[in-house]
């Protein structure tokens, strides 16, 4: 009875009830997650003195200079920036056939082997996969073994001789963490574009066929559109997981430091939290600026 | 008959493209469930010149493995308490009420996913250093719930608003209170997505490898122990059948998120 009257209460008085059901979450996320945010961003404000290493607790934007000034730490933010972008556009690539093919054309069983068969490496362990590519991609692993087996063990070695992008192996160098970042990223992008194509109402289709479009013409000037919401939801997911991991190129990859490896040499190893906290709001920002880009292409009705 | 339209059958091209970017998904993990059955131990030589079962004799022989095991379980059987009453609370409140400020609650009960995993650990760790906290397991728990209160509010959420508003009037116009309502109405519906949402986060957290690291301090979950491993691989095909055992344990929760909540696509495309 008591229940009953209190839910009647709280029914009469959505205040209250909204009051009731907001309070415990927002403390959590209001102390713990956004406690913890600003207490990252006012770390930022704080510098390493060089002589002593300790953090001097005087707000200053001494650490921020140094990261737009030094050489070193533009390449690393530029670095990652344009691996995020290359595997952002081949994801969107390897992407629009298995979205295209999912949503428009497999049906029934076929449907579910698709969905199941993409969410599947997706929520697969996130480690597991970086190790699997790390075998994958070894000097005597598969992918050299089936090159060499193809007769392009030619093609593979050209590809590792480039200049900027190659290595002594695949699991050395930029090259082999492009792979792994599309590998890994793929489903996310899959997923959100498929799911607008799914939208694209049937009748349309049919009135392009009746206008005389052939299904070339019907896809790229009809469906190719409606699906720009999805890549453009997908691509912040690869964006900003890309901007953000440290990984896998720690795990696969060249010399070259990353942002999210930055981070975590800052704060560890050489000890110097105001700087790790500074090149973490890099990726904050960068993604702002990518959602308000992806907000104009529609991404978030498509989420 | 509108949506199963089909102007024309699939090109050649596209069934190629689809078919293979598919089975790239699936090649490096089949791979490894290889490679926990290689008898070379050294190299990751391929094809493996021979099948053995005594990796995972040896895996089972050590306590290390044991540990990390029991730690990763127990984190992620707590956060996805936590995670389950917080989410589901958060979607209750967020999926019909209009009130000022909302969208900028919607922006912060998704923010720990959308920001990279690395700016919600380094933001931890600086707040824990801040705090003079300790790490321990309870620091691991509160990263892990975090995020995963943002996958169950998801899944909340979602099924809340695809459930047409005027089924709760109109069980109301029949005379149910509102706890009546709550329980024959909202409960049967939401069961599923917050079942789902519960397996989607154990999972999530029995992986989480990003925030973990700057959490845990000395702590080794599972995921920690598997990335010291490939720093310093000594039995490696020990390391691969360890990684087995962590895709069973999140495939079985996965799997069963998938088909509770299934879209009914079925009866969609038969119309």
């Amino acid at each position: 009875m008591t229940l009953r009257a209190a839910s009647t209460f709280l029914y009469r008085r959505p205040a209250w009830y909204l009051a009731l059901l907001l309070v415990p979450p927002l403390l959590w996320f209001g102390t713990v997650y956004l406690g913890s945010l600003f207490t990252l961003l006012w770390q930022s404000f704080y510098r390493i003195d060089d002589f002593t290493a300790q953090i001097v607790r005087e707000p200053t934007l001494e650490t921020y200079k140094l990261l737009v000034t030094q050489p070193a730490n533009v390449d690393i933010v530029l670095r990652t920036l344009t691996m995020a972008v290359a595997v952002t556009i081949a994801c969107a690539l390897i992407a629009l056939p298995i979205a295209t093919y999912m949503a428009r054309y497999a049906r029934g069983r076929m449907k579910a082997l698709f969905y199941v068969g993409v969410m599947l490496p997706m929520w697969t362990s996130y480690l597991v996969k970086v190790y699997a590519w790390r075998q994958l991609l070894a000097k005597e692993g598969i992918v050299a073994w089936a090159a060499g087996k193809l007769g392009l063990a030619g093609v593979l070695d050209a590809a590792l001789a480039a200049p900027g992008i190659g290595g002594p192996s695949l699991s050395t160098s930029y090259l082999g963490m492009f792979l792994v970042f599309t590998y890994m990223w793929l489903p996310f992008m899959i997923l959100p574009m498929a799911a607008a194509l799914e939208r694209v109402p049937g009748s349309l289709l049919q009135a392009s066929a009746d206008l005389g479009a052939r299904p070339a013409q019907t896809f790229r000037n009809v469906v190719l559109p409606l699906a720009v919401p999805g890549i453009a939801a997908g691509s912040v997911f690869t964006f900003s997981l890309t901007l953000g991991d440290y990984v896998i190129p720690n795990v696969v990859g060249a010399p070259g430091y990353f942002i999210g490896m930055m981070v975590y040499v800052q704060q560890g190893t050489a000890g110097n939290i105001p700087l790790a906290a500074a090149f973490s709001v890099v990726p904050i920002v960068l993604i702002a600026v990518y959602l308000a880009i992806a907000k104009r292409f529609g991404a978030f009705d498509a989420l | 008959m509108r949506s199963s339209y089909r102007p024309d059958r699939p090109s050649l091209l596209l069934r190629v493209g689809a078919f293979a970017g598919l089975a790239f998904m699936h090649i490096p993990v089949l791979i490894i469930i290889l490679y926990a059955f290689t008898t070379e131990e050294r190299t990751y030589q391929f094809p493996p010149p021979g099948l053995t079962l005594k990796w995972f004799e040896r895996a089972f022989e050590r306590s290390d493995i044991w540990q990390s095991m029991t730690l990763s379980l127990g984190v992620a059987a707590c956060s996805t308490v936590i995670a389950l009453v917080l989410g589901t609370l958060a979607a209750f409140a967020m999926a019909r009420a209009k009130f000022p400020a909302k969208d900028s609650l919607t922006l912060l009960f998704v923010l720990p996913i959308a920001l990279p995993g690395i700016v919600t650990g380094i933001a931890l760790l600086t707040a824990m250093k801040a705090g003079g906290i300790e790490p321990s397991f309870f620091t691991i728990v509160i990263g892990h719930a975090t995020f995963c209160t943002v996958i169950v509010y998801n899944n909340v959420i979602a099924r809340l608003r695809r459930l047409p508003s005027n089924w709760v009037e109109a069980s109301m116009d029949l005379g149910a209170d509102a706890s009546q309502t709550f329980r024959y109405v909202l409960l049967p519906q939401v069961a599923t997505a917050f079942l789902a949402g519960g397996m989607l986060a154990f999972a999530l957290s029995f992986d989480e490898i990003i925030v973990t690291i700057f959490t845990a301090g000395n702590e080794r979950t599972l995921p920690i122990w598997f990335f010291n491993e490939l720093f310093r691989p000594r039995d490696r095909p020990v390391t691969n059948v360890v990684a087995v055992i962590v895709i069973a344990v999140t495939l079985v929760p996965i799997l069963l998120a998938y088909y509770l909540t299934r879209p009914d696509d079925e009866h969609e495309t038969a119309r």
